[in-house]
């Protein structure tokens, strides 16, 4: 059964965002993950780095395909989650969690009312 | 049922640990430099490992390989002999080209053959692969448009288009757009967004890659131009209208061949292959270096066009793979060689038949051209997927199509029969795919059980390759 967390918010292409202070933590969903089956490298980006909301912000290649994962807000990396680079499968086993991909100031905190709430994704995966 | 030959076969160094040495390599200390890590075994030895190997591979030769996209077709054996004529075995590139008239007359001539089945006004011969070959166009793309003052820094893809497409573009140095498709086509609309006074090819494979013919490529060539744009032929798929329509009347500028795939020389395994690149009369003069020209009745490499791209390959490309595929085309004819494009056709859609139903459903309605993609998202409740479906056939003795491309259908699964396979083996391929979708979901889960190499941890190999064996 696909998971889809209450406490999160979720962009069209399958990321979701945690709100914490000042930053968001930002990965892919329990059913991104699914489709792309096995994870073997995620090339994350750098700390510092800055996006614009839809921008490519990482890549993950699984044993299907490689895909580009979009910023799904506007701003500044400011940690990126580095136990990846040894142990992919993390975000298979763990998405919500353990297989987090980085963190973002914010340039514009209303940018996160754009974003999907739980239902609605839920809805959209319907 | 069947059954593969099933060795419990060790790597050669293995096989060497295990018995006592019993062959020696001479070479002189002087002129060894490092312990050299070769296994010193008897040509015995050697011929069985070898023998038993081949014994466990599947390939052309044994049964049907429907790997959509790569135009697996027999290779007719007549083309291996004439590829390993003396007189071809036993030239040698920096021969004098006085003395090997005959070679350059067959490369002249393969060159113009190309030409009429495509529509194109000059070849290179050079690029050794497919995906070299749209390098090459890539490159001749980039000289084009610097040669009229412009740097244009975008080329254009379909979502559909073969991953070698953006990776060729890339490494040309392009940025690339990727534009979506509608109804299983190019969608014209995003096509004309997205072209600029920046782009500088769009390129497109037709039929695309899910068997598809994009019946508005007029359409798309018109709008390509109006930009300034080139419109750049992948003809990986070349085989749905090898002799019935021609990239070059669409309005393509430049098209790359895959000769090992249709046109019947062997390949799989890496290699050998040639990709062949076709340009109209513009471009002509940014084709890799040497040409091969007729001057008279004789034949000569030139060096002179101040505008090419270069070489991009050792010497003139693949020789024998080129001579397989001239042999193929002089063997078939154009009749030959429209035959067999109505037969690739026609099979097909014979196949599509007989696999889609309420297992396999066919995403975008309508017949297809030499190759079509099922989805096998159905079997999903059963906890069966692609993959799954794919493992299980090799259980049959059946090589499975690809899966999992292109990347716009779920679960996708792409067959290309092509037209080597007769009826009887197109009705036992849908009839197994349909078995293999109602046999317990963990019996398929754990297939193959039947091959001498069970399921492969696929993540372990990406994320830990072991390329090479033994201490080098």
């Amino acid at each position: 059964m696909t998971e889809v967390r209450d406490n999160l918010l979720y962009t069209e292409s399958h990321e979701w965002v945690l709100k914490k202070d000042g930053v968001v933590r930002i990965g892919i969903t329990d059913y991104a993950q699914e489709h792309l089956t096995d994870v073997v490298y995620v090339e994350l980006p750098n700390v510092g780095d800055k996006f614009s909301k839809g921008d490519e912000i990482a890549t993950v290649e699984s044993v299907k395909s490689v895909s580009e994962i979009y910023a799904p807000v506007s701003g500044e990396v400011v940690e990126v989650n580095g136990k990846l680079d040894d142990e992919p499968e993390l975000i298979n086993n763990s998405p919500y969690d353990d297989g987090w991909l980085a963190e973002i100031r914010m340039d514009d905190e209303s940018e996160l009312e754009k974003l999907l709430t739980p239902s609605d994704y839920e809805k959209k995966l319907d | 049922m069947y059954r593969m030959a099933n060795y419990d076969e060790p790597l050669l160094n293995e096989i060497e640990e295990r018995k006592a040495r019993d062959v020696e390599i001479k070479i002189s200390d002087k002129i060894r430099r490092e312990k050299l890590n070769l296994p010193s075994l008897s040509e015995r030895d050697v011929v069985k490992h070898f023998i038993h190997l081949s014994q466990m591979n599947y390939g052309v030769d044994t049964g049907i390989y429907p790997l959509g996209s790569c135009t697996m077709k027999y290779n007719p054996k007549l083309l291996e002999e004439v590829a390993r004529s003396d007189k071809v075995e036993h030239i040698h590139p920096r021969q004098d080209e006085t003395t090997v008239q005959g070679s350059l007359e067959i490369m002249h001539n393969l060159e113009e053959a190309l030409c009429k089945i495509t529509g194109m006004d000059a070849f290179s011969l050079q690029p050794i692969a497919g995906a070299h070959g749209e390098f090459t166009g890539m490159l001749i793309v980039r000289a084009y448009h610097e040669s009229n003052g412009e740097e244009r820094k975008e080329v254009i893809v379909p979502d559909s288009a073969h991953g070698t497409n953006p990776a060729s573009a890339r490494m040309a140095g392009f940025e690339v757009v990727e534009i979506p498709s509608k109804d299983g086509r190019v969608d014209i609309d995003a096509l004309r967004s997205a072209l600029s006074k920046n782009t500088a090819a769009f390129m497109l494979t037709n039929p695309n890659t899910l068997g598809i013919f994009e019946k508005d490529i007029l359409e798309i060539s018109k709008e390509v131009r109006k930009v300034g744009a080139l419109l750049y032929y992948d003809g990986a798929n070349l085989n749905a209208i090898m002799g019935k329509a021609r990239p070059g009347d669409m309005g393509f500028d430049i098209v790359h061949l895959n000769l090992h795939k249709t046109f019947a020389t062997p390949h799989g395994g890496g290699g050998p292959g040639a990709g062949p690149v076709g340009v109209k009369a513009e471009l002509e003069k940014f084709l890799p270096v040497p040409r091969v020209v007729k001057e008279g009745e004789t034949y000569h490499f030139d060096y002179s066009s101040r505008h090419s791209i270069g070489k991009v390959s050792n010497f003139y490309g693949n020789f024998p793979v080129l001579l397989k595929a001239y042999a193929y085309i002089l063997m078939k004819g154009s009749d030959g060689l429209k035959e067999a494009t109505e037969r690739a056709v026609l099979n097909s859609n014979y196949l599509m038949s007989k696999v889609v139903g309420k297992h396999y459903t066919l995403p975008f309605g309508g017949s297809r051209m030499h190759e079509f993609v099922v989805s096998a998202k159905n079997l999903k409740e059963r906890g069966i997927r692609a993959l799954d479906v794919a493992k299980r056939l090799l259980d049959y003795g059946l090589h499975p199509p690809t899966i999992y491309f292109p990347l716009i259908v779920e679960e996708a699964m792409m067959i290309e029969p092509t037209e080597s396979e007769s009826m009887d083996a197109l009705d036992k391929y849908a009839e197994i795919m349909n078995i293999i979708a109602e046999e317990d979901a963990e019996l398929v889960r754990n297939a193959p059980s039947n091959a001498p190499i069970g399921r492969v941890d696929e993540a372990l190999a990406a994320r830990n390759p072991v390329l090479k064996w033994g201490d080098f």
